[in-house]
């Protein structure tokens, strides 16, 4: 005889419940192996389950920290993206991961001109701040047309309507870009020896481009902190993101808002392009999705809709993704671990969904302003 | 020529005072729904009045209308003698019209400031604006006192401070107010129809479209009765107070 009670568990609850625990226990595990093989190599814990884990030195986690932290400030920075058009519409812009490919892509056809024009080579920073702008300027003039052509239109509409229209819009850009400059990989020229090598800073040694990654990211983000937090702009924009009607009675132009916002996210969008092909040095028309995908759940790990949460959700997926292979899955014996990055992204994203649906700064919606 | 008559016909004749805000023969639709039908409405400087009717009469059509988030179909809307059918809400808050909202809709993940500054929006001058923040604070002490809170964390009678006061901050010559006694504990019902008295008495037109038509009428000027989109009365407070007609079927007396 079975009693049906508000109380009673679900096979689905016992089911989350179930993988709460087995993620919970593999990490705990995982670090306590590690800590284990880091203290005394020989113990029986450390070698129960990858008897050929060697640890890692001080320097090597050093390494990959800095590697983590800087691809997660570009993360961050498209996330920026992903965060104020959810903010202010309440749909997610698939788009958006194309919008960063665009700026790449900018990147690369300017650069391989000012190689060509030998430019590149003898005035380095004019050219990197040029192709920074071009970028910028690319980025936003894709996010704006964006909106105007494709989620204008469909304002009132369900917001699935525009978010089913997002992946369209997606879908076109890819093709469109690869259409036009084909689809083999493109290789940024080489950077000069003086920004590329290795510097010691704190007793961590970082390649000079990760550090130029991690500066740049950080001035645009406290550039952006400081739009939306200081000025009638960004006041505006936060006004037009709880209510749009009582925005407009305050006289804001909603519309010249809305593009503003996606102007905004799309020259971050650029300028992570920019930064994408200093560090990884090539870009084809599918640079975009991963990274893109990527950023989306940073964005949600943060608490999506909150512009502290995409910043502190990017750095904290790109370091995850560097860290936890070396730290969690090769004391665990799991095989490949270097391959398994992009696992970890989205492990990382299911475990916050898990624990704290609205993410690590979410506030909880209410029901009407749910998408 | 009584007040009513001068309502009923506009701009009346013989009558130097120009109205500030007025509805000629505005007719509105939703789509196939026809909801205001021929009303004329004229609200003068200084005036309180008041809108009354049931629901589904057409009181926040009215509002909406008179700010330009919905345009009628066939009339005019007169701001201070320009017909203002196809202009924008911004370019009639510019020109004085403001609205304190139902249910005071502030944005609650902004400070009070943000809030109160953001009813400046559409002004520049520094001064003016500071004098206008030192003037709500005048008005309502509590405010300055939460000024760095969010504006969601207040409770309701300080909402309905905060929202009065974003409003004046766009200087407005005629406040627009949609149930300002809505949501209210009954204990500030009373004080928010005060305040609404004084905030007039210091010279500010006020149209209040209002449920609780016996404290509205008690210190308005004038008022009208709207009823599934028409306007039935139309006469100075005092008199709407005394007709049976309206007290049956508004102040819940038989």
């Amino acid at each position: 005889m079975e009693r049906k009670s508000a109380r009673q568990v679900s096979k689905v609850d016992r089911f989350l419940t179930f993988i709460r625990v087995f993620l919970v226990s593999l990490i705990v595990i995982g670090v306590l192996a590690f800590i284990a093989q880091q203290v005394a190599p020989d113990n029986p814990f450390a070698r129960w389950r990858n008897p050929d884990a060697v640890g890692l030195t001080g320097d090597q986690f050093k390494g990959l920290l800095m590697s983590g932290l800087s691809q997660g400030a570009m993360y961050g920075l498209i996330a920026l993206g992903y965060s104020m058009v959810y903010g202010v519409l309440g749909f997610i812009n698939f788009a958006h991961g194309e919008v960063f490919m665009a700026g790449a892509m900018t990147g690369f056809i300017a650069s391989d001109k000012f190689s060509e024009s030998g430019m590149w080579e003898s005035n380095f920073l004019l050219s990197l701040v040029i192709i920074i702008i071009l970028a910028i300027m690319v980025s936003t003039l894709a996010a704006v047309l964006m909106e105007r052509v494709a989620y204008r239109p469909l304002r009132d509409s369900p917001r699935l309507i525009p978010l089913i229209t997002s992946i369209g819009v997606s879908f076109f850009i890819q093709n469109a870009v690869m259409g036009v400059f084909g689809p083999s990989t493109k290789s940024y020229p080489q950077l000069p020896q003086w920004l590329s090598k290795q510097r010691s800073i704190l007793t961590f040694e970082i390649a000079g481009t990760k550090l130029l990654v991690l500066l740049v990211a950080a001035v645009s983000m406290g550039g952006l902190w400081y739009l939306v937090e200081r000025t009638k702009t960004g006041k505006a924009m936060r006004a037009v993101a709880e209510d749009k009607e009582i925005a407009a009675l305050m006289g804001i132009n909603v519309n010249r808002t809305i593009v503003t916002t996606f102007a905004v996210g799309g020259a971050m969008a650029g300028i992570a392009g920019i930064l994408w092909g200093l560090l990884f040095r090539s870009v084809t028309h599918m640079t975009g999705f991963l990274p893109g995908i990527k950023a989306f759940t940073a964005a949600v790990v943060g608490g999506i809709g909150n512009l502290s949460g995409a910043m502190v959700g990017g750095i904290s997926l790109g370091s995850a993704e560097s860290l936890a292979p070396l730290l969690i899955l090769e004391p665990l014996g799991v095989p490949g671990v270097s391959q398994l990055k992009d696992a970890v992204a989205f492990t990382v994203l299911v475990l916050v969904l898990l624990f704290k649906p609205s993410g690590l700064f979410g506030e909880q919606l209410s029901a009407e302003d749910r998408a | 020529m009584s007040v009513s008559e001068d309502a009923a016909m506009g701009q009346a004749a013989g009558d130097d005072r120009v109205a500030l805000l007025e509805f000629r023969d505005v007719n509105t639709h939703y789509g196939a729904v026809h909801i205001l039908k021929d009303v004329n409405l004229a609200i003068y400087p200084g005036e309180l009045v008041c809108l009354l009717g049931g629901n589904a009469s057409g009181k926040t059509t009215t509002l909406k209308t008179l700010l330009g988030m919905v345009s009628p179909t066939s009339g005019d809307v007169v701001l201070n003698g320009e017909v203002v059918n196809n202009k924008p809400i911004s370019y009639r808050v510019e020109n004085g019209v403001t609205m304190v909202p139902e249910n005071r809709r502030l944005f609650k993940r902004l400070t009070v400031k943000e809030n109160l500054v953001l009813g400046a929006y559409l002004r520049s001058d520094k001064d003016g604006i500071e004098a206008d923040l030192q003037h709500v604070f005048e008005l309502f002490p509590r405010v300055e006192e939460r000024l760095s809170q969010k504006a969601g964390t207040l409770s309701g009678g300080e909402q309905q401070m905060v929202a009065i006061g974003r409003a004046l901050m766009s200087r407005p010559t005629v406040l627009l107010m949609d149930e300002p006694s809505m949501g209210l504990a009954p204990a500030l019902v009373q004080q928010n129809f005060d305040l609404i008295q004084q905030i007039n008495e210091e010279g500010m037109a006020v149209f209040m479209v209002e449920q609780n038509a016996n404290m509205a009428l008690s210190i308005a000027d004038r008022g009208w009765v709207l009823q599934t989109g028409m306007v039935v009365l139309d006469d100075s407070a005092k008199s709407l107070l005394a007709n049976p007609e309206m007290r049956a079927a508004y102040l819940g007396e038989t």
